[in-house]
């Protein structure tokens, strides 16, 4: 089965794989950051005491790397403050106090070849839809390839390759006619004659529902369990044996990759001009009813958690995304943002920093066939020179090496450490 | 819970495998060994295990407190230093010899470095190292199996100095003279195979390291079967199996890479057909590790992998 190099195998306790899509009420004061996507913060567009209507823009995206945001409930504008930030740590926030149900939102229709790469692209923009894989970059920006970059194939991304989460999973059953919807659109937007949707192997039923609903005119691959498969340029190599070059993008080997739950934003946003203002987030860990959740954004953690049973005795860490990758939250007031794929309760296990006995674990899995060997120990010696000559700016700190370390080095920390030393050297 | 939550950087799980489960899986795998050993030469394996033990631990522990550092013998590195020691020594090596190789291997092989991880040599045959050069004659005094403790010469030695072959069944079960735990090269090999399959260790060094003396130590018997060993007496004989599945497996003091791993193995593998053959000793794979050791540094330098997405 098609896969990449490196990598690891941590037990994925998809316990809320058989948990269809709940639809949470929305909470009577929502918390929408102004900056939940990667590039320029947005400029709030409402004052303090104004009404807004669901779906109705809080802030307004200036730069081009940049994504509007949107209430999900309608009431009244209390505050813009700053407020607890899940990435960030704190963040400028627009606070909307309102409530009621959450209905459906109105149908459209929508025919992907009739509709011009442009439009396609405003819609997107406007919608504020942003990865929903993790990283939270604009669409829109995506779906615009320079000129001398021709895109020759979308490939949609349903690995979910981190343990726990299965937002993407439930997506792909419940919704698979607006994933497909939503890769014709990418497709169109960009110019790219071939669609494909890479799904890790132990998600049969998902495959066949995509299969399904493509009327076979997309290609679904299935990619071995593995972690980070899903990391774009492992998804790359595996599903099109090319490789992005170093320092580059998808889009240097003719390639745009899209979250399987981006697309259904996209088809949404373009068919039903509705703005990214709700998303699928797994809840579990320890927690009395976990589940997948289609959750409002801005809704604090500790509502979602509410909502999904409460924390469990023995809980002793919340992070946000999955395992491998998420961030430890420090305080349950975070609102759910639109890269929140996952909310987990765990247990903290108490790991010692032993020394390294060079046992070369984190080499021999590093995905991106680096030395995190070196970073450790030059980030230990403060030589951030000898840093980027070992090329510590091409890790995509998945934390396989992390994982696989015996002495229980906290690798990522030292790597996050020693890129931003890099960084700001330059 | 507010403020009682623990903020860590990813990734939030480990994987099972931590240092001290490492060192336990190389002491399991080292037990058919060591049973050869105390059935092949009884309590005199039993003293020199104990002696050498007694060493290795007693150096880790007084290092932590001269250090002022948390004991660290919970990790298991010195009991795998110590046993290893043992079973690289003679039988009839008296206790006190064992137990100061012990300290040496420790003390001098490892904690002056800075502890587990930071040295250079393998300690356990710098414990060896130094004895030879302290007890030269102690070092090579051997004893047959059994009860009686009569002195014979090795089977390499024989070979080398008498061309004198011994049956290749006999160094298969074990039953020559030669260090404690180094005569049952089927023992090794059994254990050797559960530490690689287990993922205790990775494969590549003893698989170049015994490809590399088989080939390399054919070419010669090819021409002259007489006056040189076969490749299988090579690979039984001496304490290449060993060595070769738990020295040069010694993560600590052998490359990182891939490659480098390769290098090590053909590198060290060379050394012992030139020593065995050509050199003044009868054995070579003592010198052949820590000669490799000494280059770690430098394969590991040499052999940098082009990350993914690099110019190849």
């Amino acid at each position: 089965m098609r896969s990449f190099r490196g990598g690891v195998h941590p037990p994925y306790n998809k316990v809320t794989q058989d948990r269809p899509i709940e639809r949470v009420r929305p909470p009577e004061r929502v918390v929408v950051p102004l900056s939940q996507h990667t590039g320029a913060p947005c400029e709030p567009s409402v004052e303090k005491g104004q009404e807004v209507q669901r779906g109705q823009k809080l802030g307004e995206a200036k730069a081009f790397i940049s994504a509007p945001v949107h209430t999900p409930i309608s009431g009244v504008v209390k505050e813009i403050a700053p407020h607890p930030h899940p990435v960030l740590g704190e963040a400028l926030a627009v606070v909307v106090e309102g409530g009621g149900e959450m209905e459906d939102w109105p149908r459209g229709e929508v025919d992907p070849d009739s509709l011009e790469p442009e439009e396609i692209r405003m819609r997107v923009r406007e919608a504020g839809v942003v990865g929903l894989g993790g990283a939270a970059f604009p669409t829109a920006v995506k779906l615009s390839p320079p000129e001398d970059k021709p895109i020759d194939t979308v490939i949609l991304n349903g690995c979910e390759c981190e343990p726990y989460l299965t937002a993407d999973h439930r997506t792909m059953l419940e919704r698979a006619e607006d994933c497909i919807l939503g890769l014709r659109l990418v497709m169109r937007a960009v110019g790219a004659e071939r669609g494909m949707i890479g799904v890790e192997a132990n998600k049969p039923d998902a495959m066949e529902a995509l299969r399904h609903a493509s009327d076979g005119e997309v290609e679904v691959v299935p990619l071995k369990v593995k972690y980070p498969q899903g990391a774009e340029k492992m998804l790359i190599k595996a599903v099109l044996d090319r490789e992005v070059p170093t320092g580059g993008l998808p889009m240097d080997v003719g390639v745009v990759v899209q979250n399987v739950g981006t697309a259904v934003a996209v088809a949404e946003a373009v068919r039903d001009g509705k703005p990214l203002i709700e998303r699928v987030v797994t809840v579990a860990g320890e927690v009395g009813r976990p589940g997948n959740y289609l959750v409002p954004i801005g809704t604090p953690f500790s509502y979602l958690l509410e909502v999904a049973g409460g924390l469990q005795e023995g809980a002793s860490q919340v992070v946000m995304g999955g395992p491998m990758m998420g961030i430890a939250q420090r305080s349950l007031e975070v609102p759910v943002v639109k890269g929140t794929s996952g909310v987990l309760a765990l247990r903290a296990l108490p790991y010692e920093e032993g020394n390294c006995i060079r046992c070369a674990r984190c080499v021999d899995h590093c995905p991106m066939e680096l030395m995190p060997t070196l970073f450790v120990k030059f980030a230990k010696g403060e030589r951030w020179d000898l840093l980027e000559r070992a090329h510590i700016m091409d890790c995509i700190e998945c934390g396989s090496c992390a994982y696989v370390c015996p002495a229980r080095i906290p690798i990522v920390h030292y790597i996050k450490l020693g890129k931003l030393k890099v960084r700001s050297l330059k | 819970m507010e403020g009682r939550l623990v903020v860590a950087v990813s990734p939030h799980i480990r994987a099972e495998m931590d240092t001290r489960k490492v060192m336990m899986g190389v002491l399991i795998s080292l037990v058919p060994g060591i049973v050869a050993g105390v059935w092949f030469f009884r309590w005199h394996a039993l003293v020199l295990l104990a002696s050498c033990l007694a060493g290795t631990l007693s150096a880790e522990a007084s290092a932590c407190i001269l250090r002022k550092k948390p004991s660290t013998l919970g990790d298991l590195s010195a009991a795998v230093t110590g046993v290893l020691l043992a079973m690289v020594l003679p039988p009839t090596l008296p206790f006190w010899a064992a137990f100061l190789g012990g300290v040496v291997a420790v003390g001098v092989g490892k904690q002056v470095f800075g502890g587990l991880g930071q040295n250079i040599f393998n300690p356990a045959l710098v414990g060896r190292a130094f004895l030879m050069a302290a007890f030269p004659v102690l070092m090579t005094t051997w004893v047959a199996p059994g009860p009686e403790a009569v002195t014979v010469a090795t089977p390499l030695a024989l070979m080398k100095f008498d061309h004198k072959a011994t049956p290749l069944l006999d160094l298969l079960v074990g039953k020559v003279g030669g260090c404690m735990g180094e005569t049952s090269a089927l023992a090794l090999l059994i254990g050797g195979l559960f530490l690689v399959l287990k993922g205790y260790a990775d494969w590549r060094i003893p698989l170049s390291y015994l490809g590399t003396v088989a080939v390399l130590g054919a070419i010669p018997w090819a021409f002259r079967p007489d006056l040189y060993p076969s490749p299988m007496f090579h690979l039984l004989a001496g304490g290449l199996m060993l060595g070769a599945w738990f020295m040069a497996t010694d993560p600590v003091t052998t490359p990182v890479t891939k490659v480098g791993r390769y290098m090590f193995g053909i590198g060290a593998g060379v050394l012992v057909v030139v020593i065995r053959l050509w050199g003044g000793l009868p054995e070579g794979v003592m010198y052949s590790i820590l000669l490799m050791n000494a280059v770690t540094p430098l394969i590991d330098r040499y052999t940098v992998p082009v990350p993914f997405g690099g110019k190849r």
